[in-house]
């Protein structure tokens, strides 16, 4: 059974935008072909949490013009926090809303064929490759209704490409400014590392208004072709109201490595999504995440890690703090396909409840069709240990101060194990502001 | 002026609805060192934990002061910033919180808002005394008491005590565990801090730890009440005899709480 979805923008429309956009043709009917599609479509299920009353699909703006920053001075104060503003050789993408409002590459990198650029822009100027990626190796147009409504409205999102044995040491930075409320998003963020390249990507979700009743839906696409490596740093601090869907999706191919620090701090409801598909042998995927629930939200989080090629290691690390009323459900999948022989799925969730009414939930799953292989889970869900306070505090530290050293303790491990120098440190902000 | 005192009177300790602690009074000043000694499971340990405000003893009557203040109506952190300490038997591990970081909290804590140690100044001290304690500096940027061996974290309880400077400590079995050198570097912190400022009550099994730490004062805790007090001498004649004797000279046969003669 299919349920209708009524959806507020119509053939018409998207055709319209995508006109105004001055896509290539191959866009606009991969949009109209995703919005005829979308009603036989079921919702995606996330385990554990029930989404059926949530709103992802109802909403009144589809498009809202936002102005440019003319320049890194002219930028929200909590947006200057997330930039390095001195440095010279910036790459930088800020997206305001659904505007594309600031854009640096290096001349070095523009030199050695980077293409770093919106997706509008992208499909204007580098239309082939676009396609060649968008929705085509990592996620799938018909997985659900979600990945289709976002295909017939995206409206933002970024592509990276490094071509064939460039290795890039300083980190690509984009950052998602919301300051709209009425701002709904569908992101589409690409970046794909060719043969023998490397990049680090660090993106940040962030609302610089308190709440908004709207909806973002995200998807991105990571493709670490042979040899490649790729560190993804986010940090999503979405505001309250904000109802996110959120798929972020990489395929390592032979010898390849992906490697994920999520930060994943928003203040609404969110089900995200990480994969990683270990397509060729030899190849490593590691997710590294922390959460902080807090207020009344509810939040799912599946980590998945499949290993298709032989030899190929995944790790997955989660720490989350649930406290008031939120739930937080953590769900850890590690899944050897028949014939990834000598491969390793290793993973551990752990959560922890601040306050009676908080609910944190940790499962995992290992799905294994193959006999030569090394796996391993370890999952806990507990609250704030008594004695490890007592301890604390007959120190003379404060019962309040005493909890903020035994959560920041909790996250440290992963906290400090990002790659990415800035990105640790704001998280380390967020997270000291949102469990005070 | 001369230090403090902490005096227990009449105190009666339950835990899990058992009464361990029957009734015990002790007083320690300033400049005195205390020795309470006695077998397993006779309430030592038990009396450590009600004098710190360990969650899961409830002291149902008599009472605690320290300089005349009601300990008792104090949380756990007021009476350590009040001047009393305890190096814990078992010291927690806690995940992610450097020594350093946790040190500086709890030193941060007594001096208040404005008034924080400038961090400089604070590794100085705290390198100075690790160096002082024979500690491997790293130990200051390891995760607190976490895969610390039992020597290391008693350590690290004197390294806590050298560096918050209380008026009252408590030492409970801070012996146990350790080889003879250890027992020296820890003995070594103790006698360091001695000084007319300076209580301590050293709680322990064995005389081998006040070869070292020469105490004032040394009791006999059975069935929960002290039940014998004199000096040195008291410490080395159980040291030679055990404990048999006071035993008969108190009629008592079994001298674990609970079991009343």
């Amino acid at each position: 059974m299919t349920i209708e979805t009524k959806l507020p923008f119509d053939k018409g429309f998207v055709s319209s935008f995508s006109k105004e956009m001055n896509e290539p043709a191959w866009f606009e009917e991969f949009r109209l072909k995703a919005l005829n599609d979308l009603d036989q479509l079921p919702m995606p299920r996330p385990d554990k949490t029930k989404i059926d009353k949530w709103n992802f699909t109802q909403f009144n703006q589809h498009t809202v013009k936002s102005d440019v920053y003319p320049s890194l001075a002219d930028l929200p104060e909590e947006v200057k926090e997330l930039v390095d503003l001195d440095a010279k050789n910036k790459n930088l993408y800020i997206q305001r809303n659904q505007t594309p409002a600031y854009l640096a590459l290096s001349e070095d990198l523009k030199s050695k064929g980077v293409i770093f650029t919106d997706i509008f822009t992208a499909a204007r100027e580098h239309g082939e490759q676009l396609k060649k990626y968008f929705m085509t190796q990592a996620i799938n147009v018909d997985e659900h209704r979600l990945t289709a409504l976002h295909a017939a409205l995206v409206n933002g999102g970024v592509f990276l490409y490094v071509p064939k044995n460039v290795e890039i040491t300083e980190p690509i930075q984009a950052v998602y400014v919301h300051d709209d409320a009425e701002a709904n998003l569908f992101n589409h963020v690409i970046v794909v590392a060719d043969d023998n390249s490397s990049v680090t990507y660090v993106e940040n979700y962030i609302s610089t208004i308190e709440t908004s009743n709207t909806l973002v839906n995200i998807l991105t696409e990571v493709i670490a072709n042979v040899n490649a490596k790729i560190q993804y740093g986010a940090v999503d601090t979405l505001a309250k109201g904000v109802t996110t869907y959120v798929n972020r999706r990489g395929v390592a191919g032979r010898d390849a490595n992906i490697e994920w620090a999520l930060g994943l701090m928003n203040e609404g409801n969110t089900i995200s999504e990480n994969t990683t598909n270990l397509l060729g042998d030899g190849s490593n995927g590691d997710t590294k995440t922390v959460v902080v629930g807090r207020g009344e939200q509810t939040q799912n989080f599946t980590t998945k890690v499949v290993h298709f090629g032989k030899h190929t290691t995944g790790t997955i690390l989660n720490h989350g703090v649930v406290k008031d009323s939120a739930t937080s459900i953590f769900n850890g999948i590690g899944k050897i396909e028949h014939g990834a022989s000598k491969s390793d799925a290793e993973q551990t969730s752990r959560v922890l409840m601040l306050s009676e009414k908080a609910r944190g939930d940790a499962n995992p799953i290992l799905l294994i069709d193959e006999d030569d292989v090394v796996a391993g889970h370890a999952a806990s869900v507990g609250r704030v240990d008594p004695v490890q306070l007592y301890y604390l505090m007959s120190r003379g530290i404060s019962k309040t101060e005493a909890e903020r050293l035994v959560i920041h303790g909790f996250l440290a491990p992963v906290v400090k194990q990002l790659p990415i120098e800035g990105v640790k440190k704001q998280l380390t902000e967020v997270i000291e502001r949102k469990v005070r | 002026m001369a230090g403090s005192t902490l005096t227990i009177k009449d105190l009666h300790v339950e835990i899990d609805g058992k009464e361990i602690l029957k009734g015990v009074n002790l007083e320690i000043k300033g400049g005195e060192i205390h020795a309470i000694m006695g077998p397993n499971g006779t309430g030592k340990s038990t009396l450590s934990s009600a004098i710190m405000g360990h969650p899961k003893y409830e002291v149902t009557s008599g009472n605690i002061t320290l300089d005349g203040q009601n300990v008792l109506e104090m949380e756990v952190d007021e009476r350590a910033r009040a001047g009393l300490f305890l190096a814990m038997q078992y010291p927690s591990e806690i995940n992610g919180v450097t020594n350093a970081d946790f040190l500086r909290s709890a030193i941060n804590s007594r001096l208040g808002e404005g008034n924080e140690i400038s961090l400089m100044k604070f590794i100085r001290q705290m390198d100075k005394q690790m160096e002082f304690l024979e500690m491997d500096l790293d130990m200051a940027q390891r995760y607190l008491n976490e895969g610390f061996s039992g020597g290391e974290k008693k350590r690290n309880e004197i390294l806590q005590l050298m560096m918050l400077q209380p008026k009252i400590a408590i030492l409970d079995e801070i012996d146990s565990g350790l080889d003879i050198d250890a027992l020296k570097v820890v003995s070594k912190g103790i006698n360091e801090m001695r000084g007319e400022e300076f209580g301590c009550l050293v709680i322990t099994h064995y005389q081998r730890l006040l070869n070292y730490i020469t105490p004032d004062y040394v009791h006999v805790m059975m069935q929960g009440r002290i039940v014998k007090s004199g000096g040195p001498e008291l410490a080395q004649r159980l040291e030679a005899e055990g404990y048999d004797w006071i035993k008969q000279e108190l009629g008592i046969e079994d001298e674990t709480v609970g079991q009343e003669a």
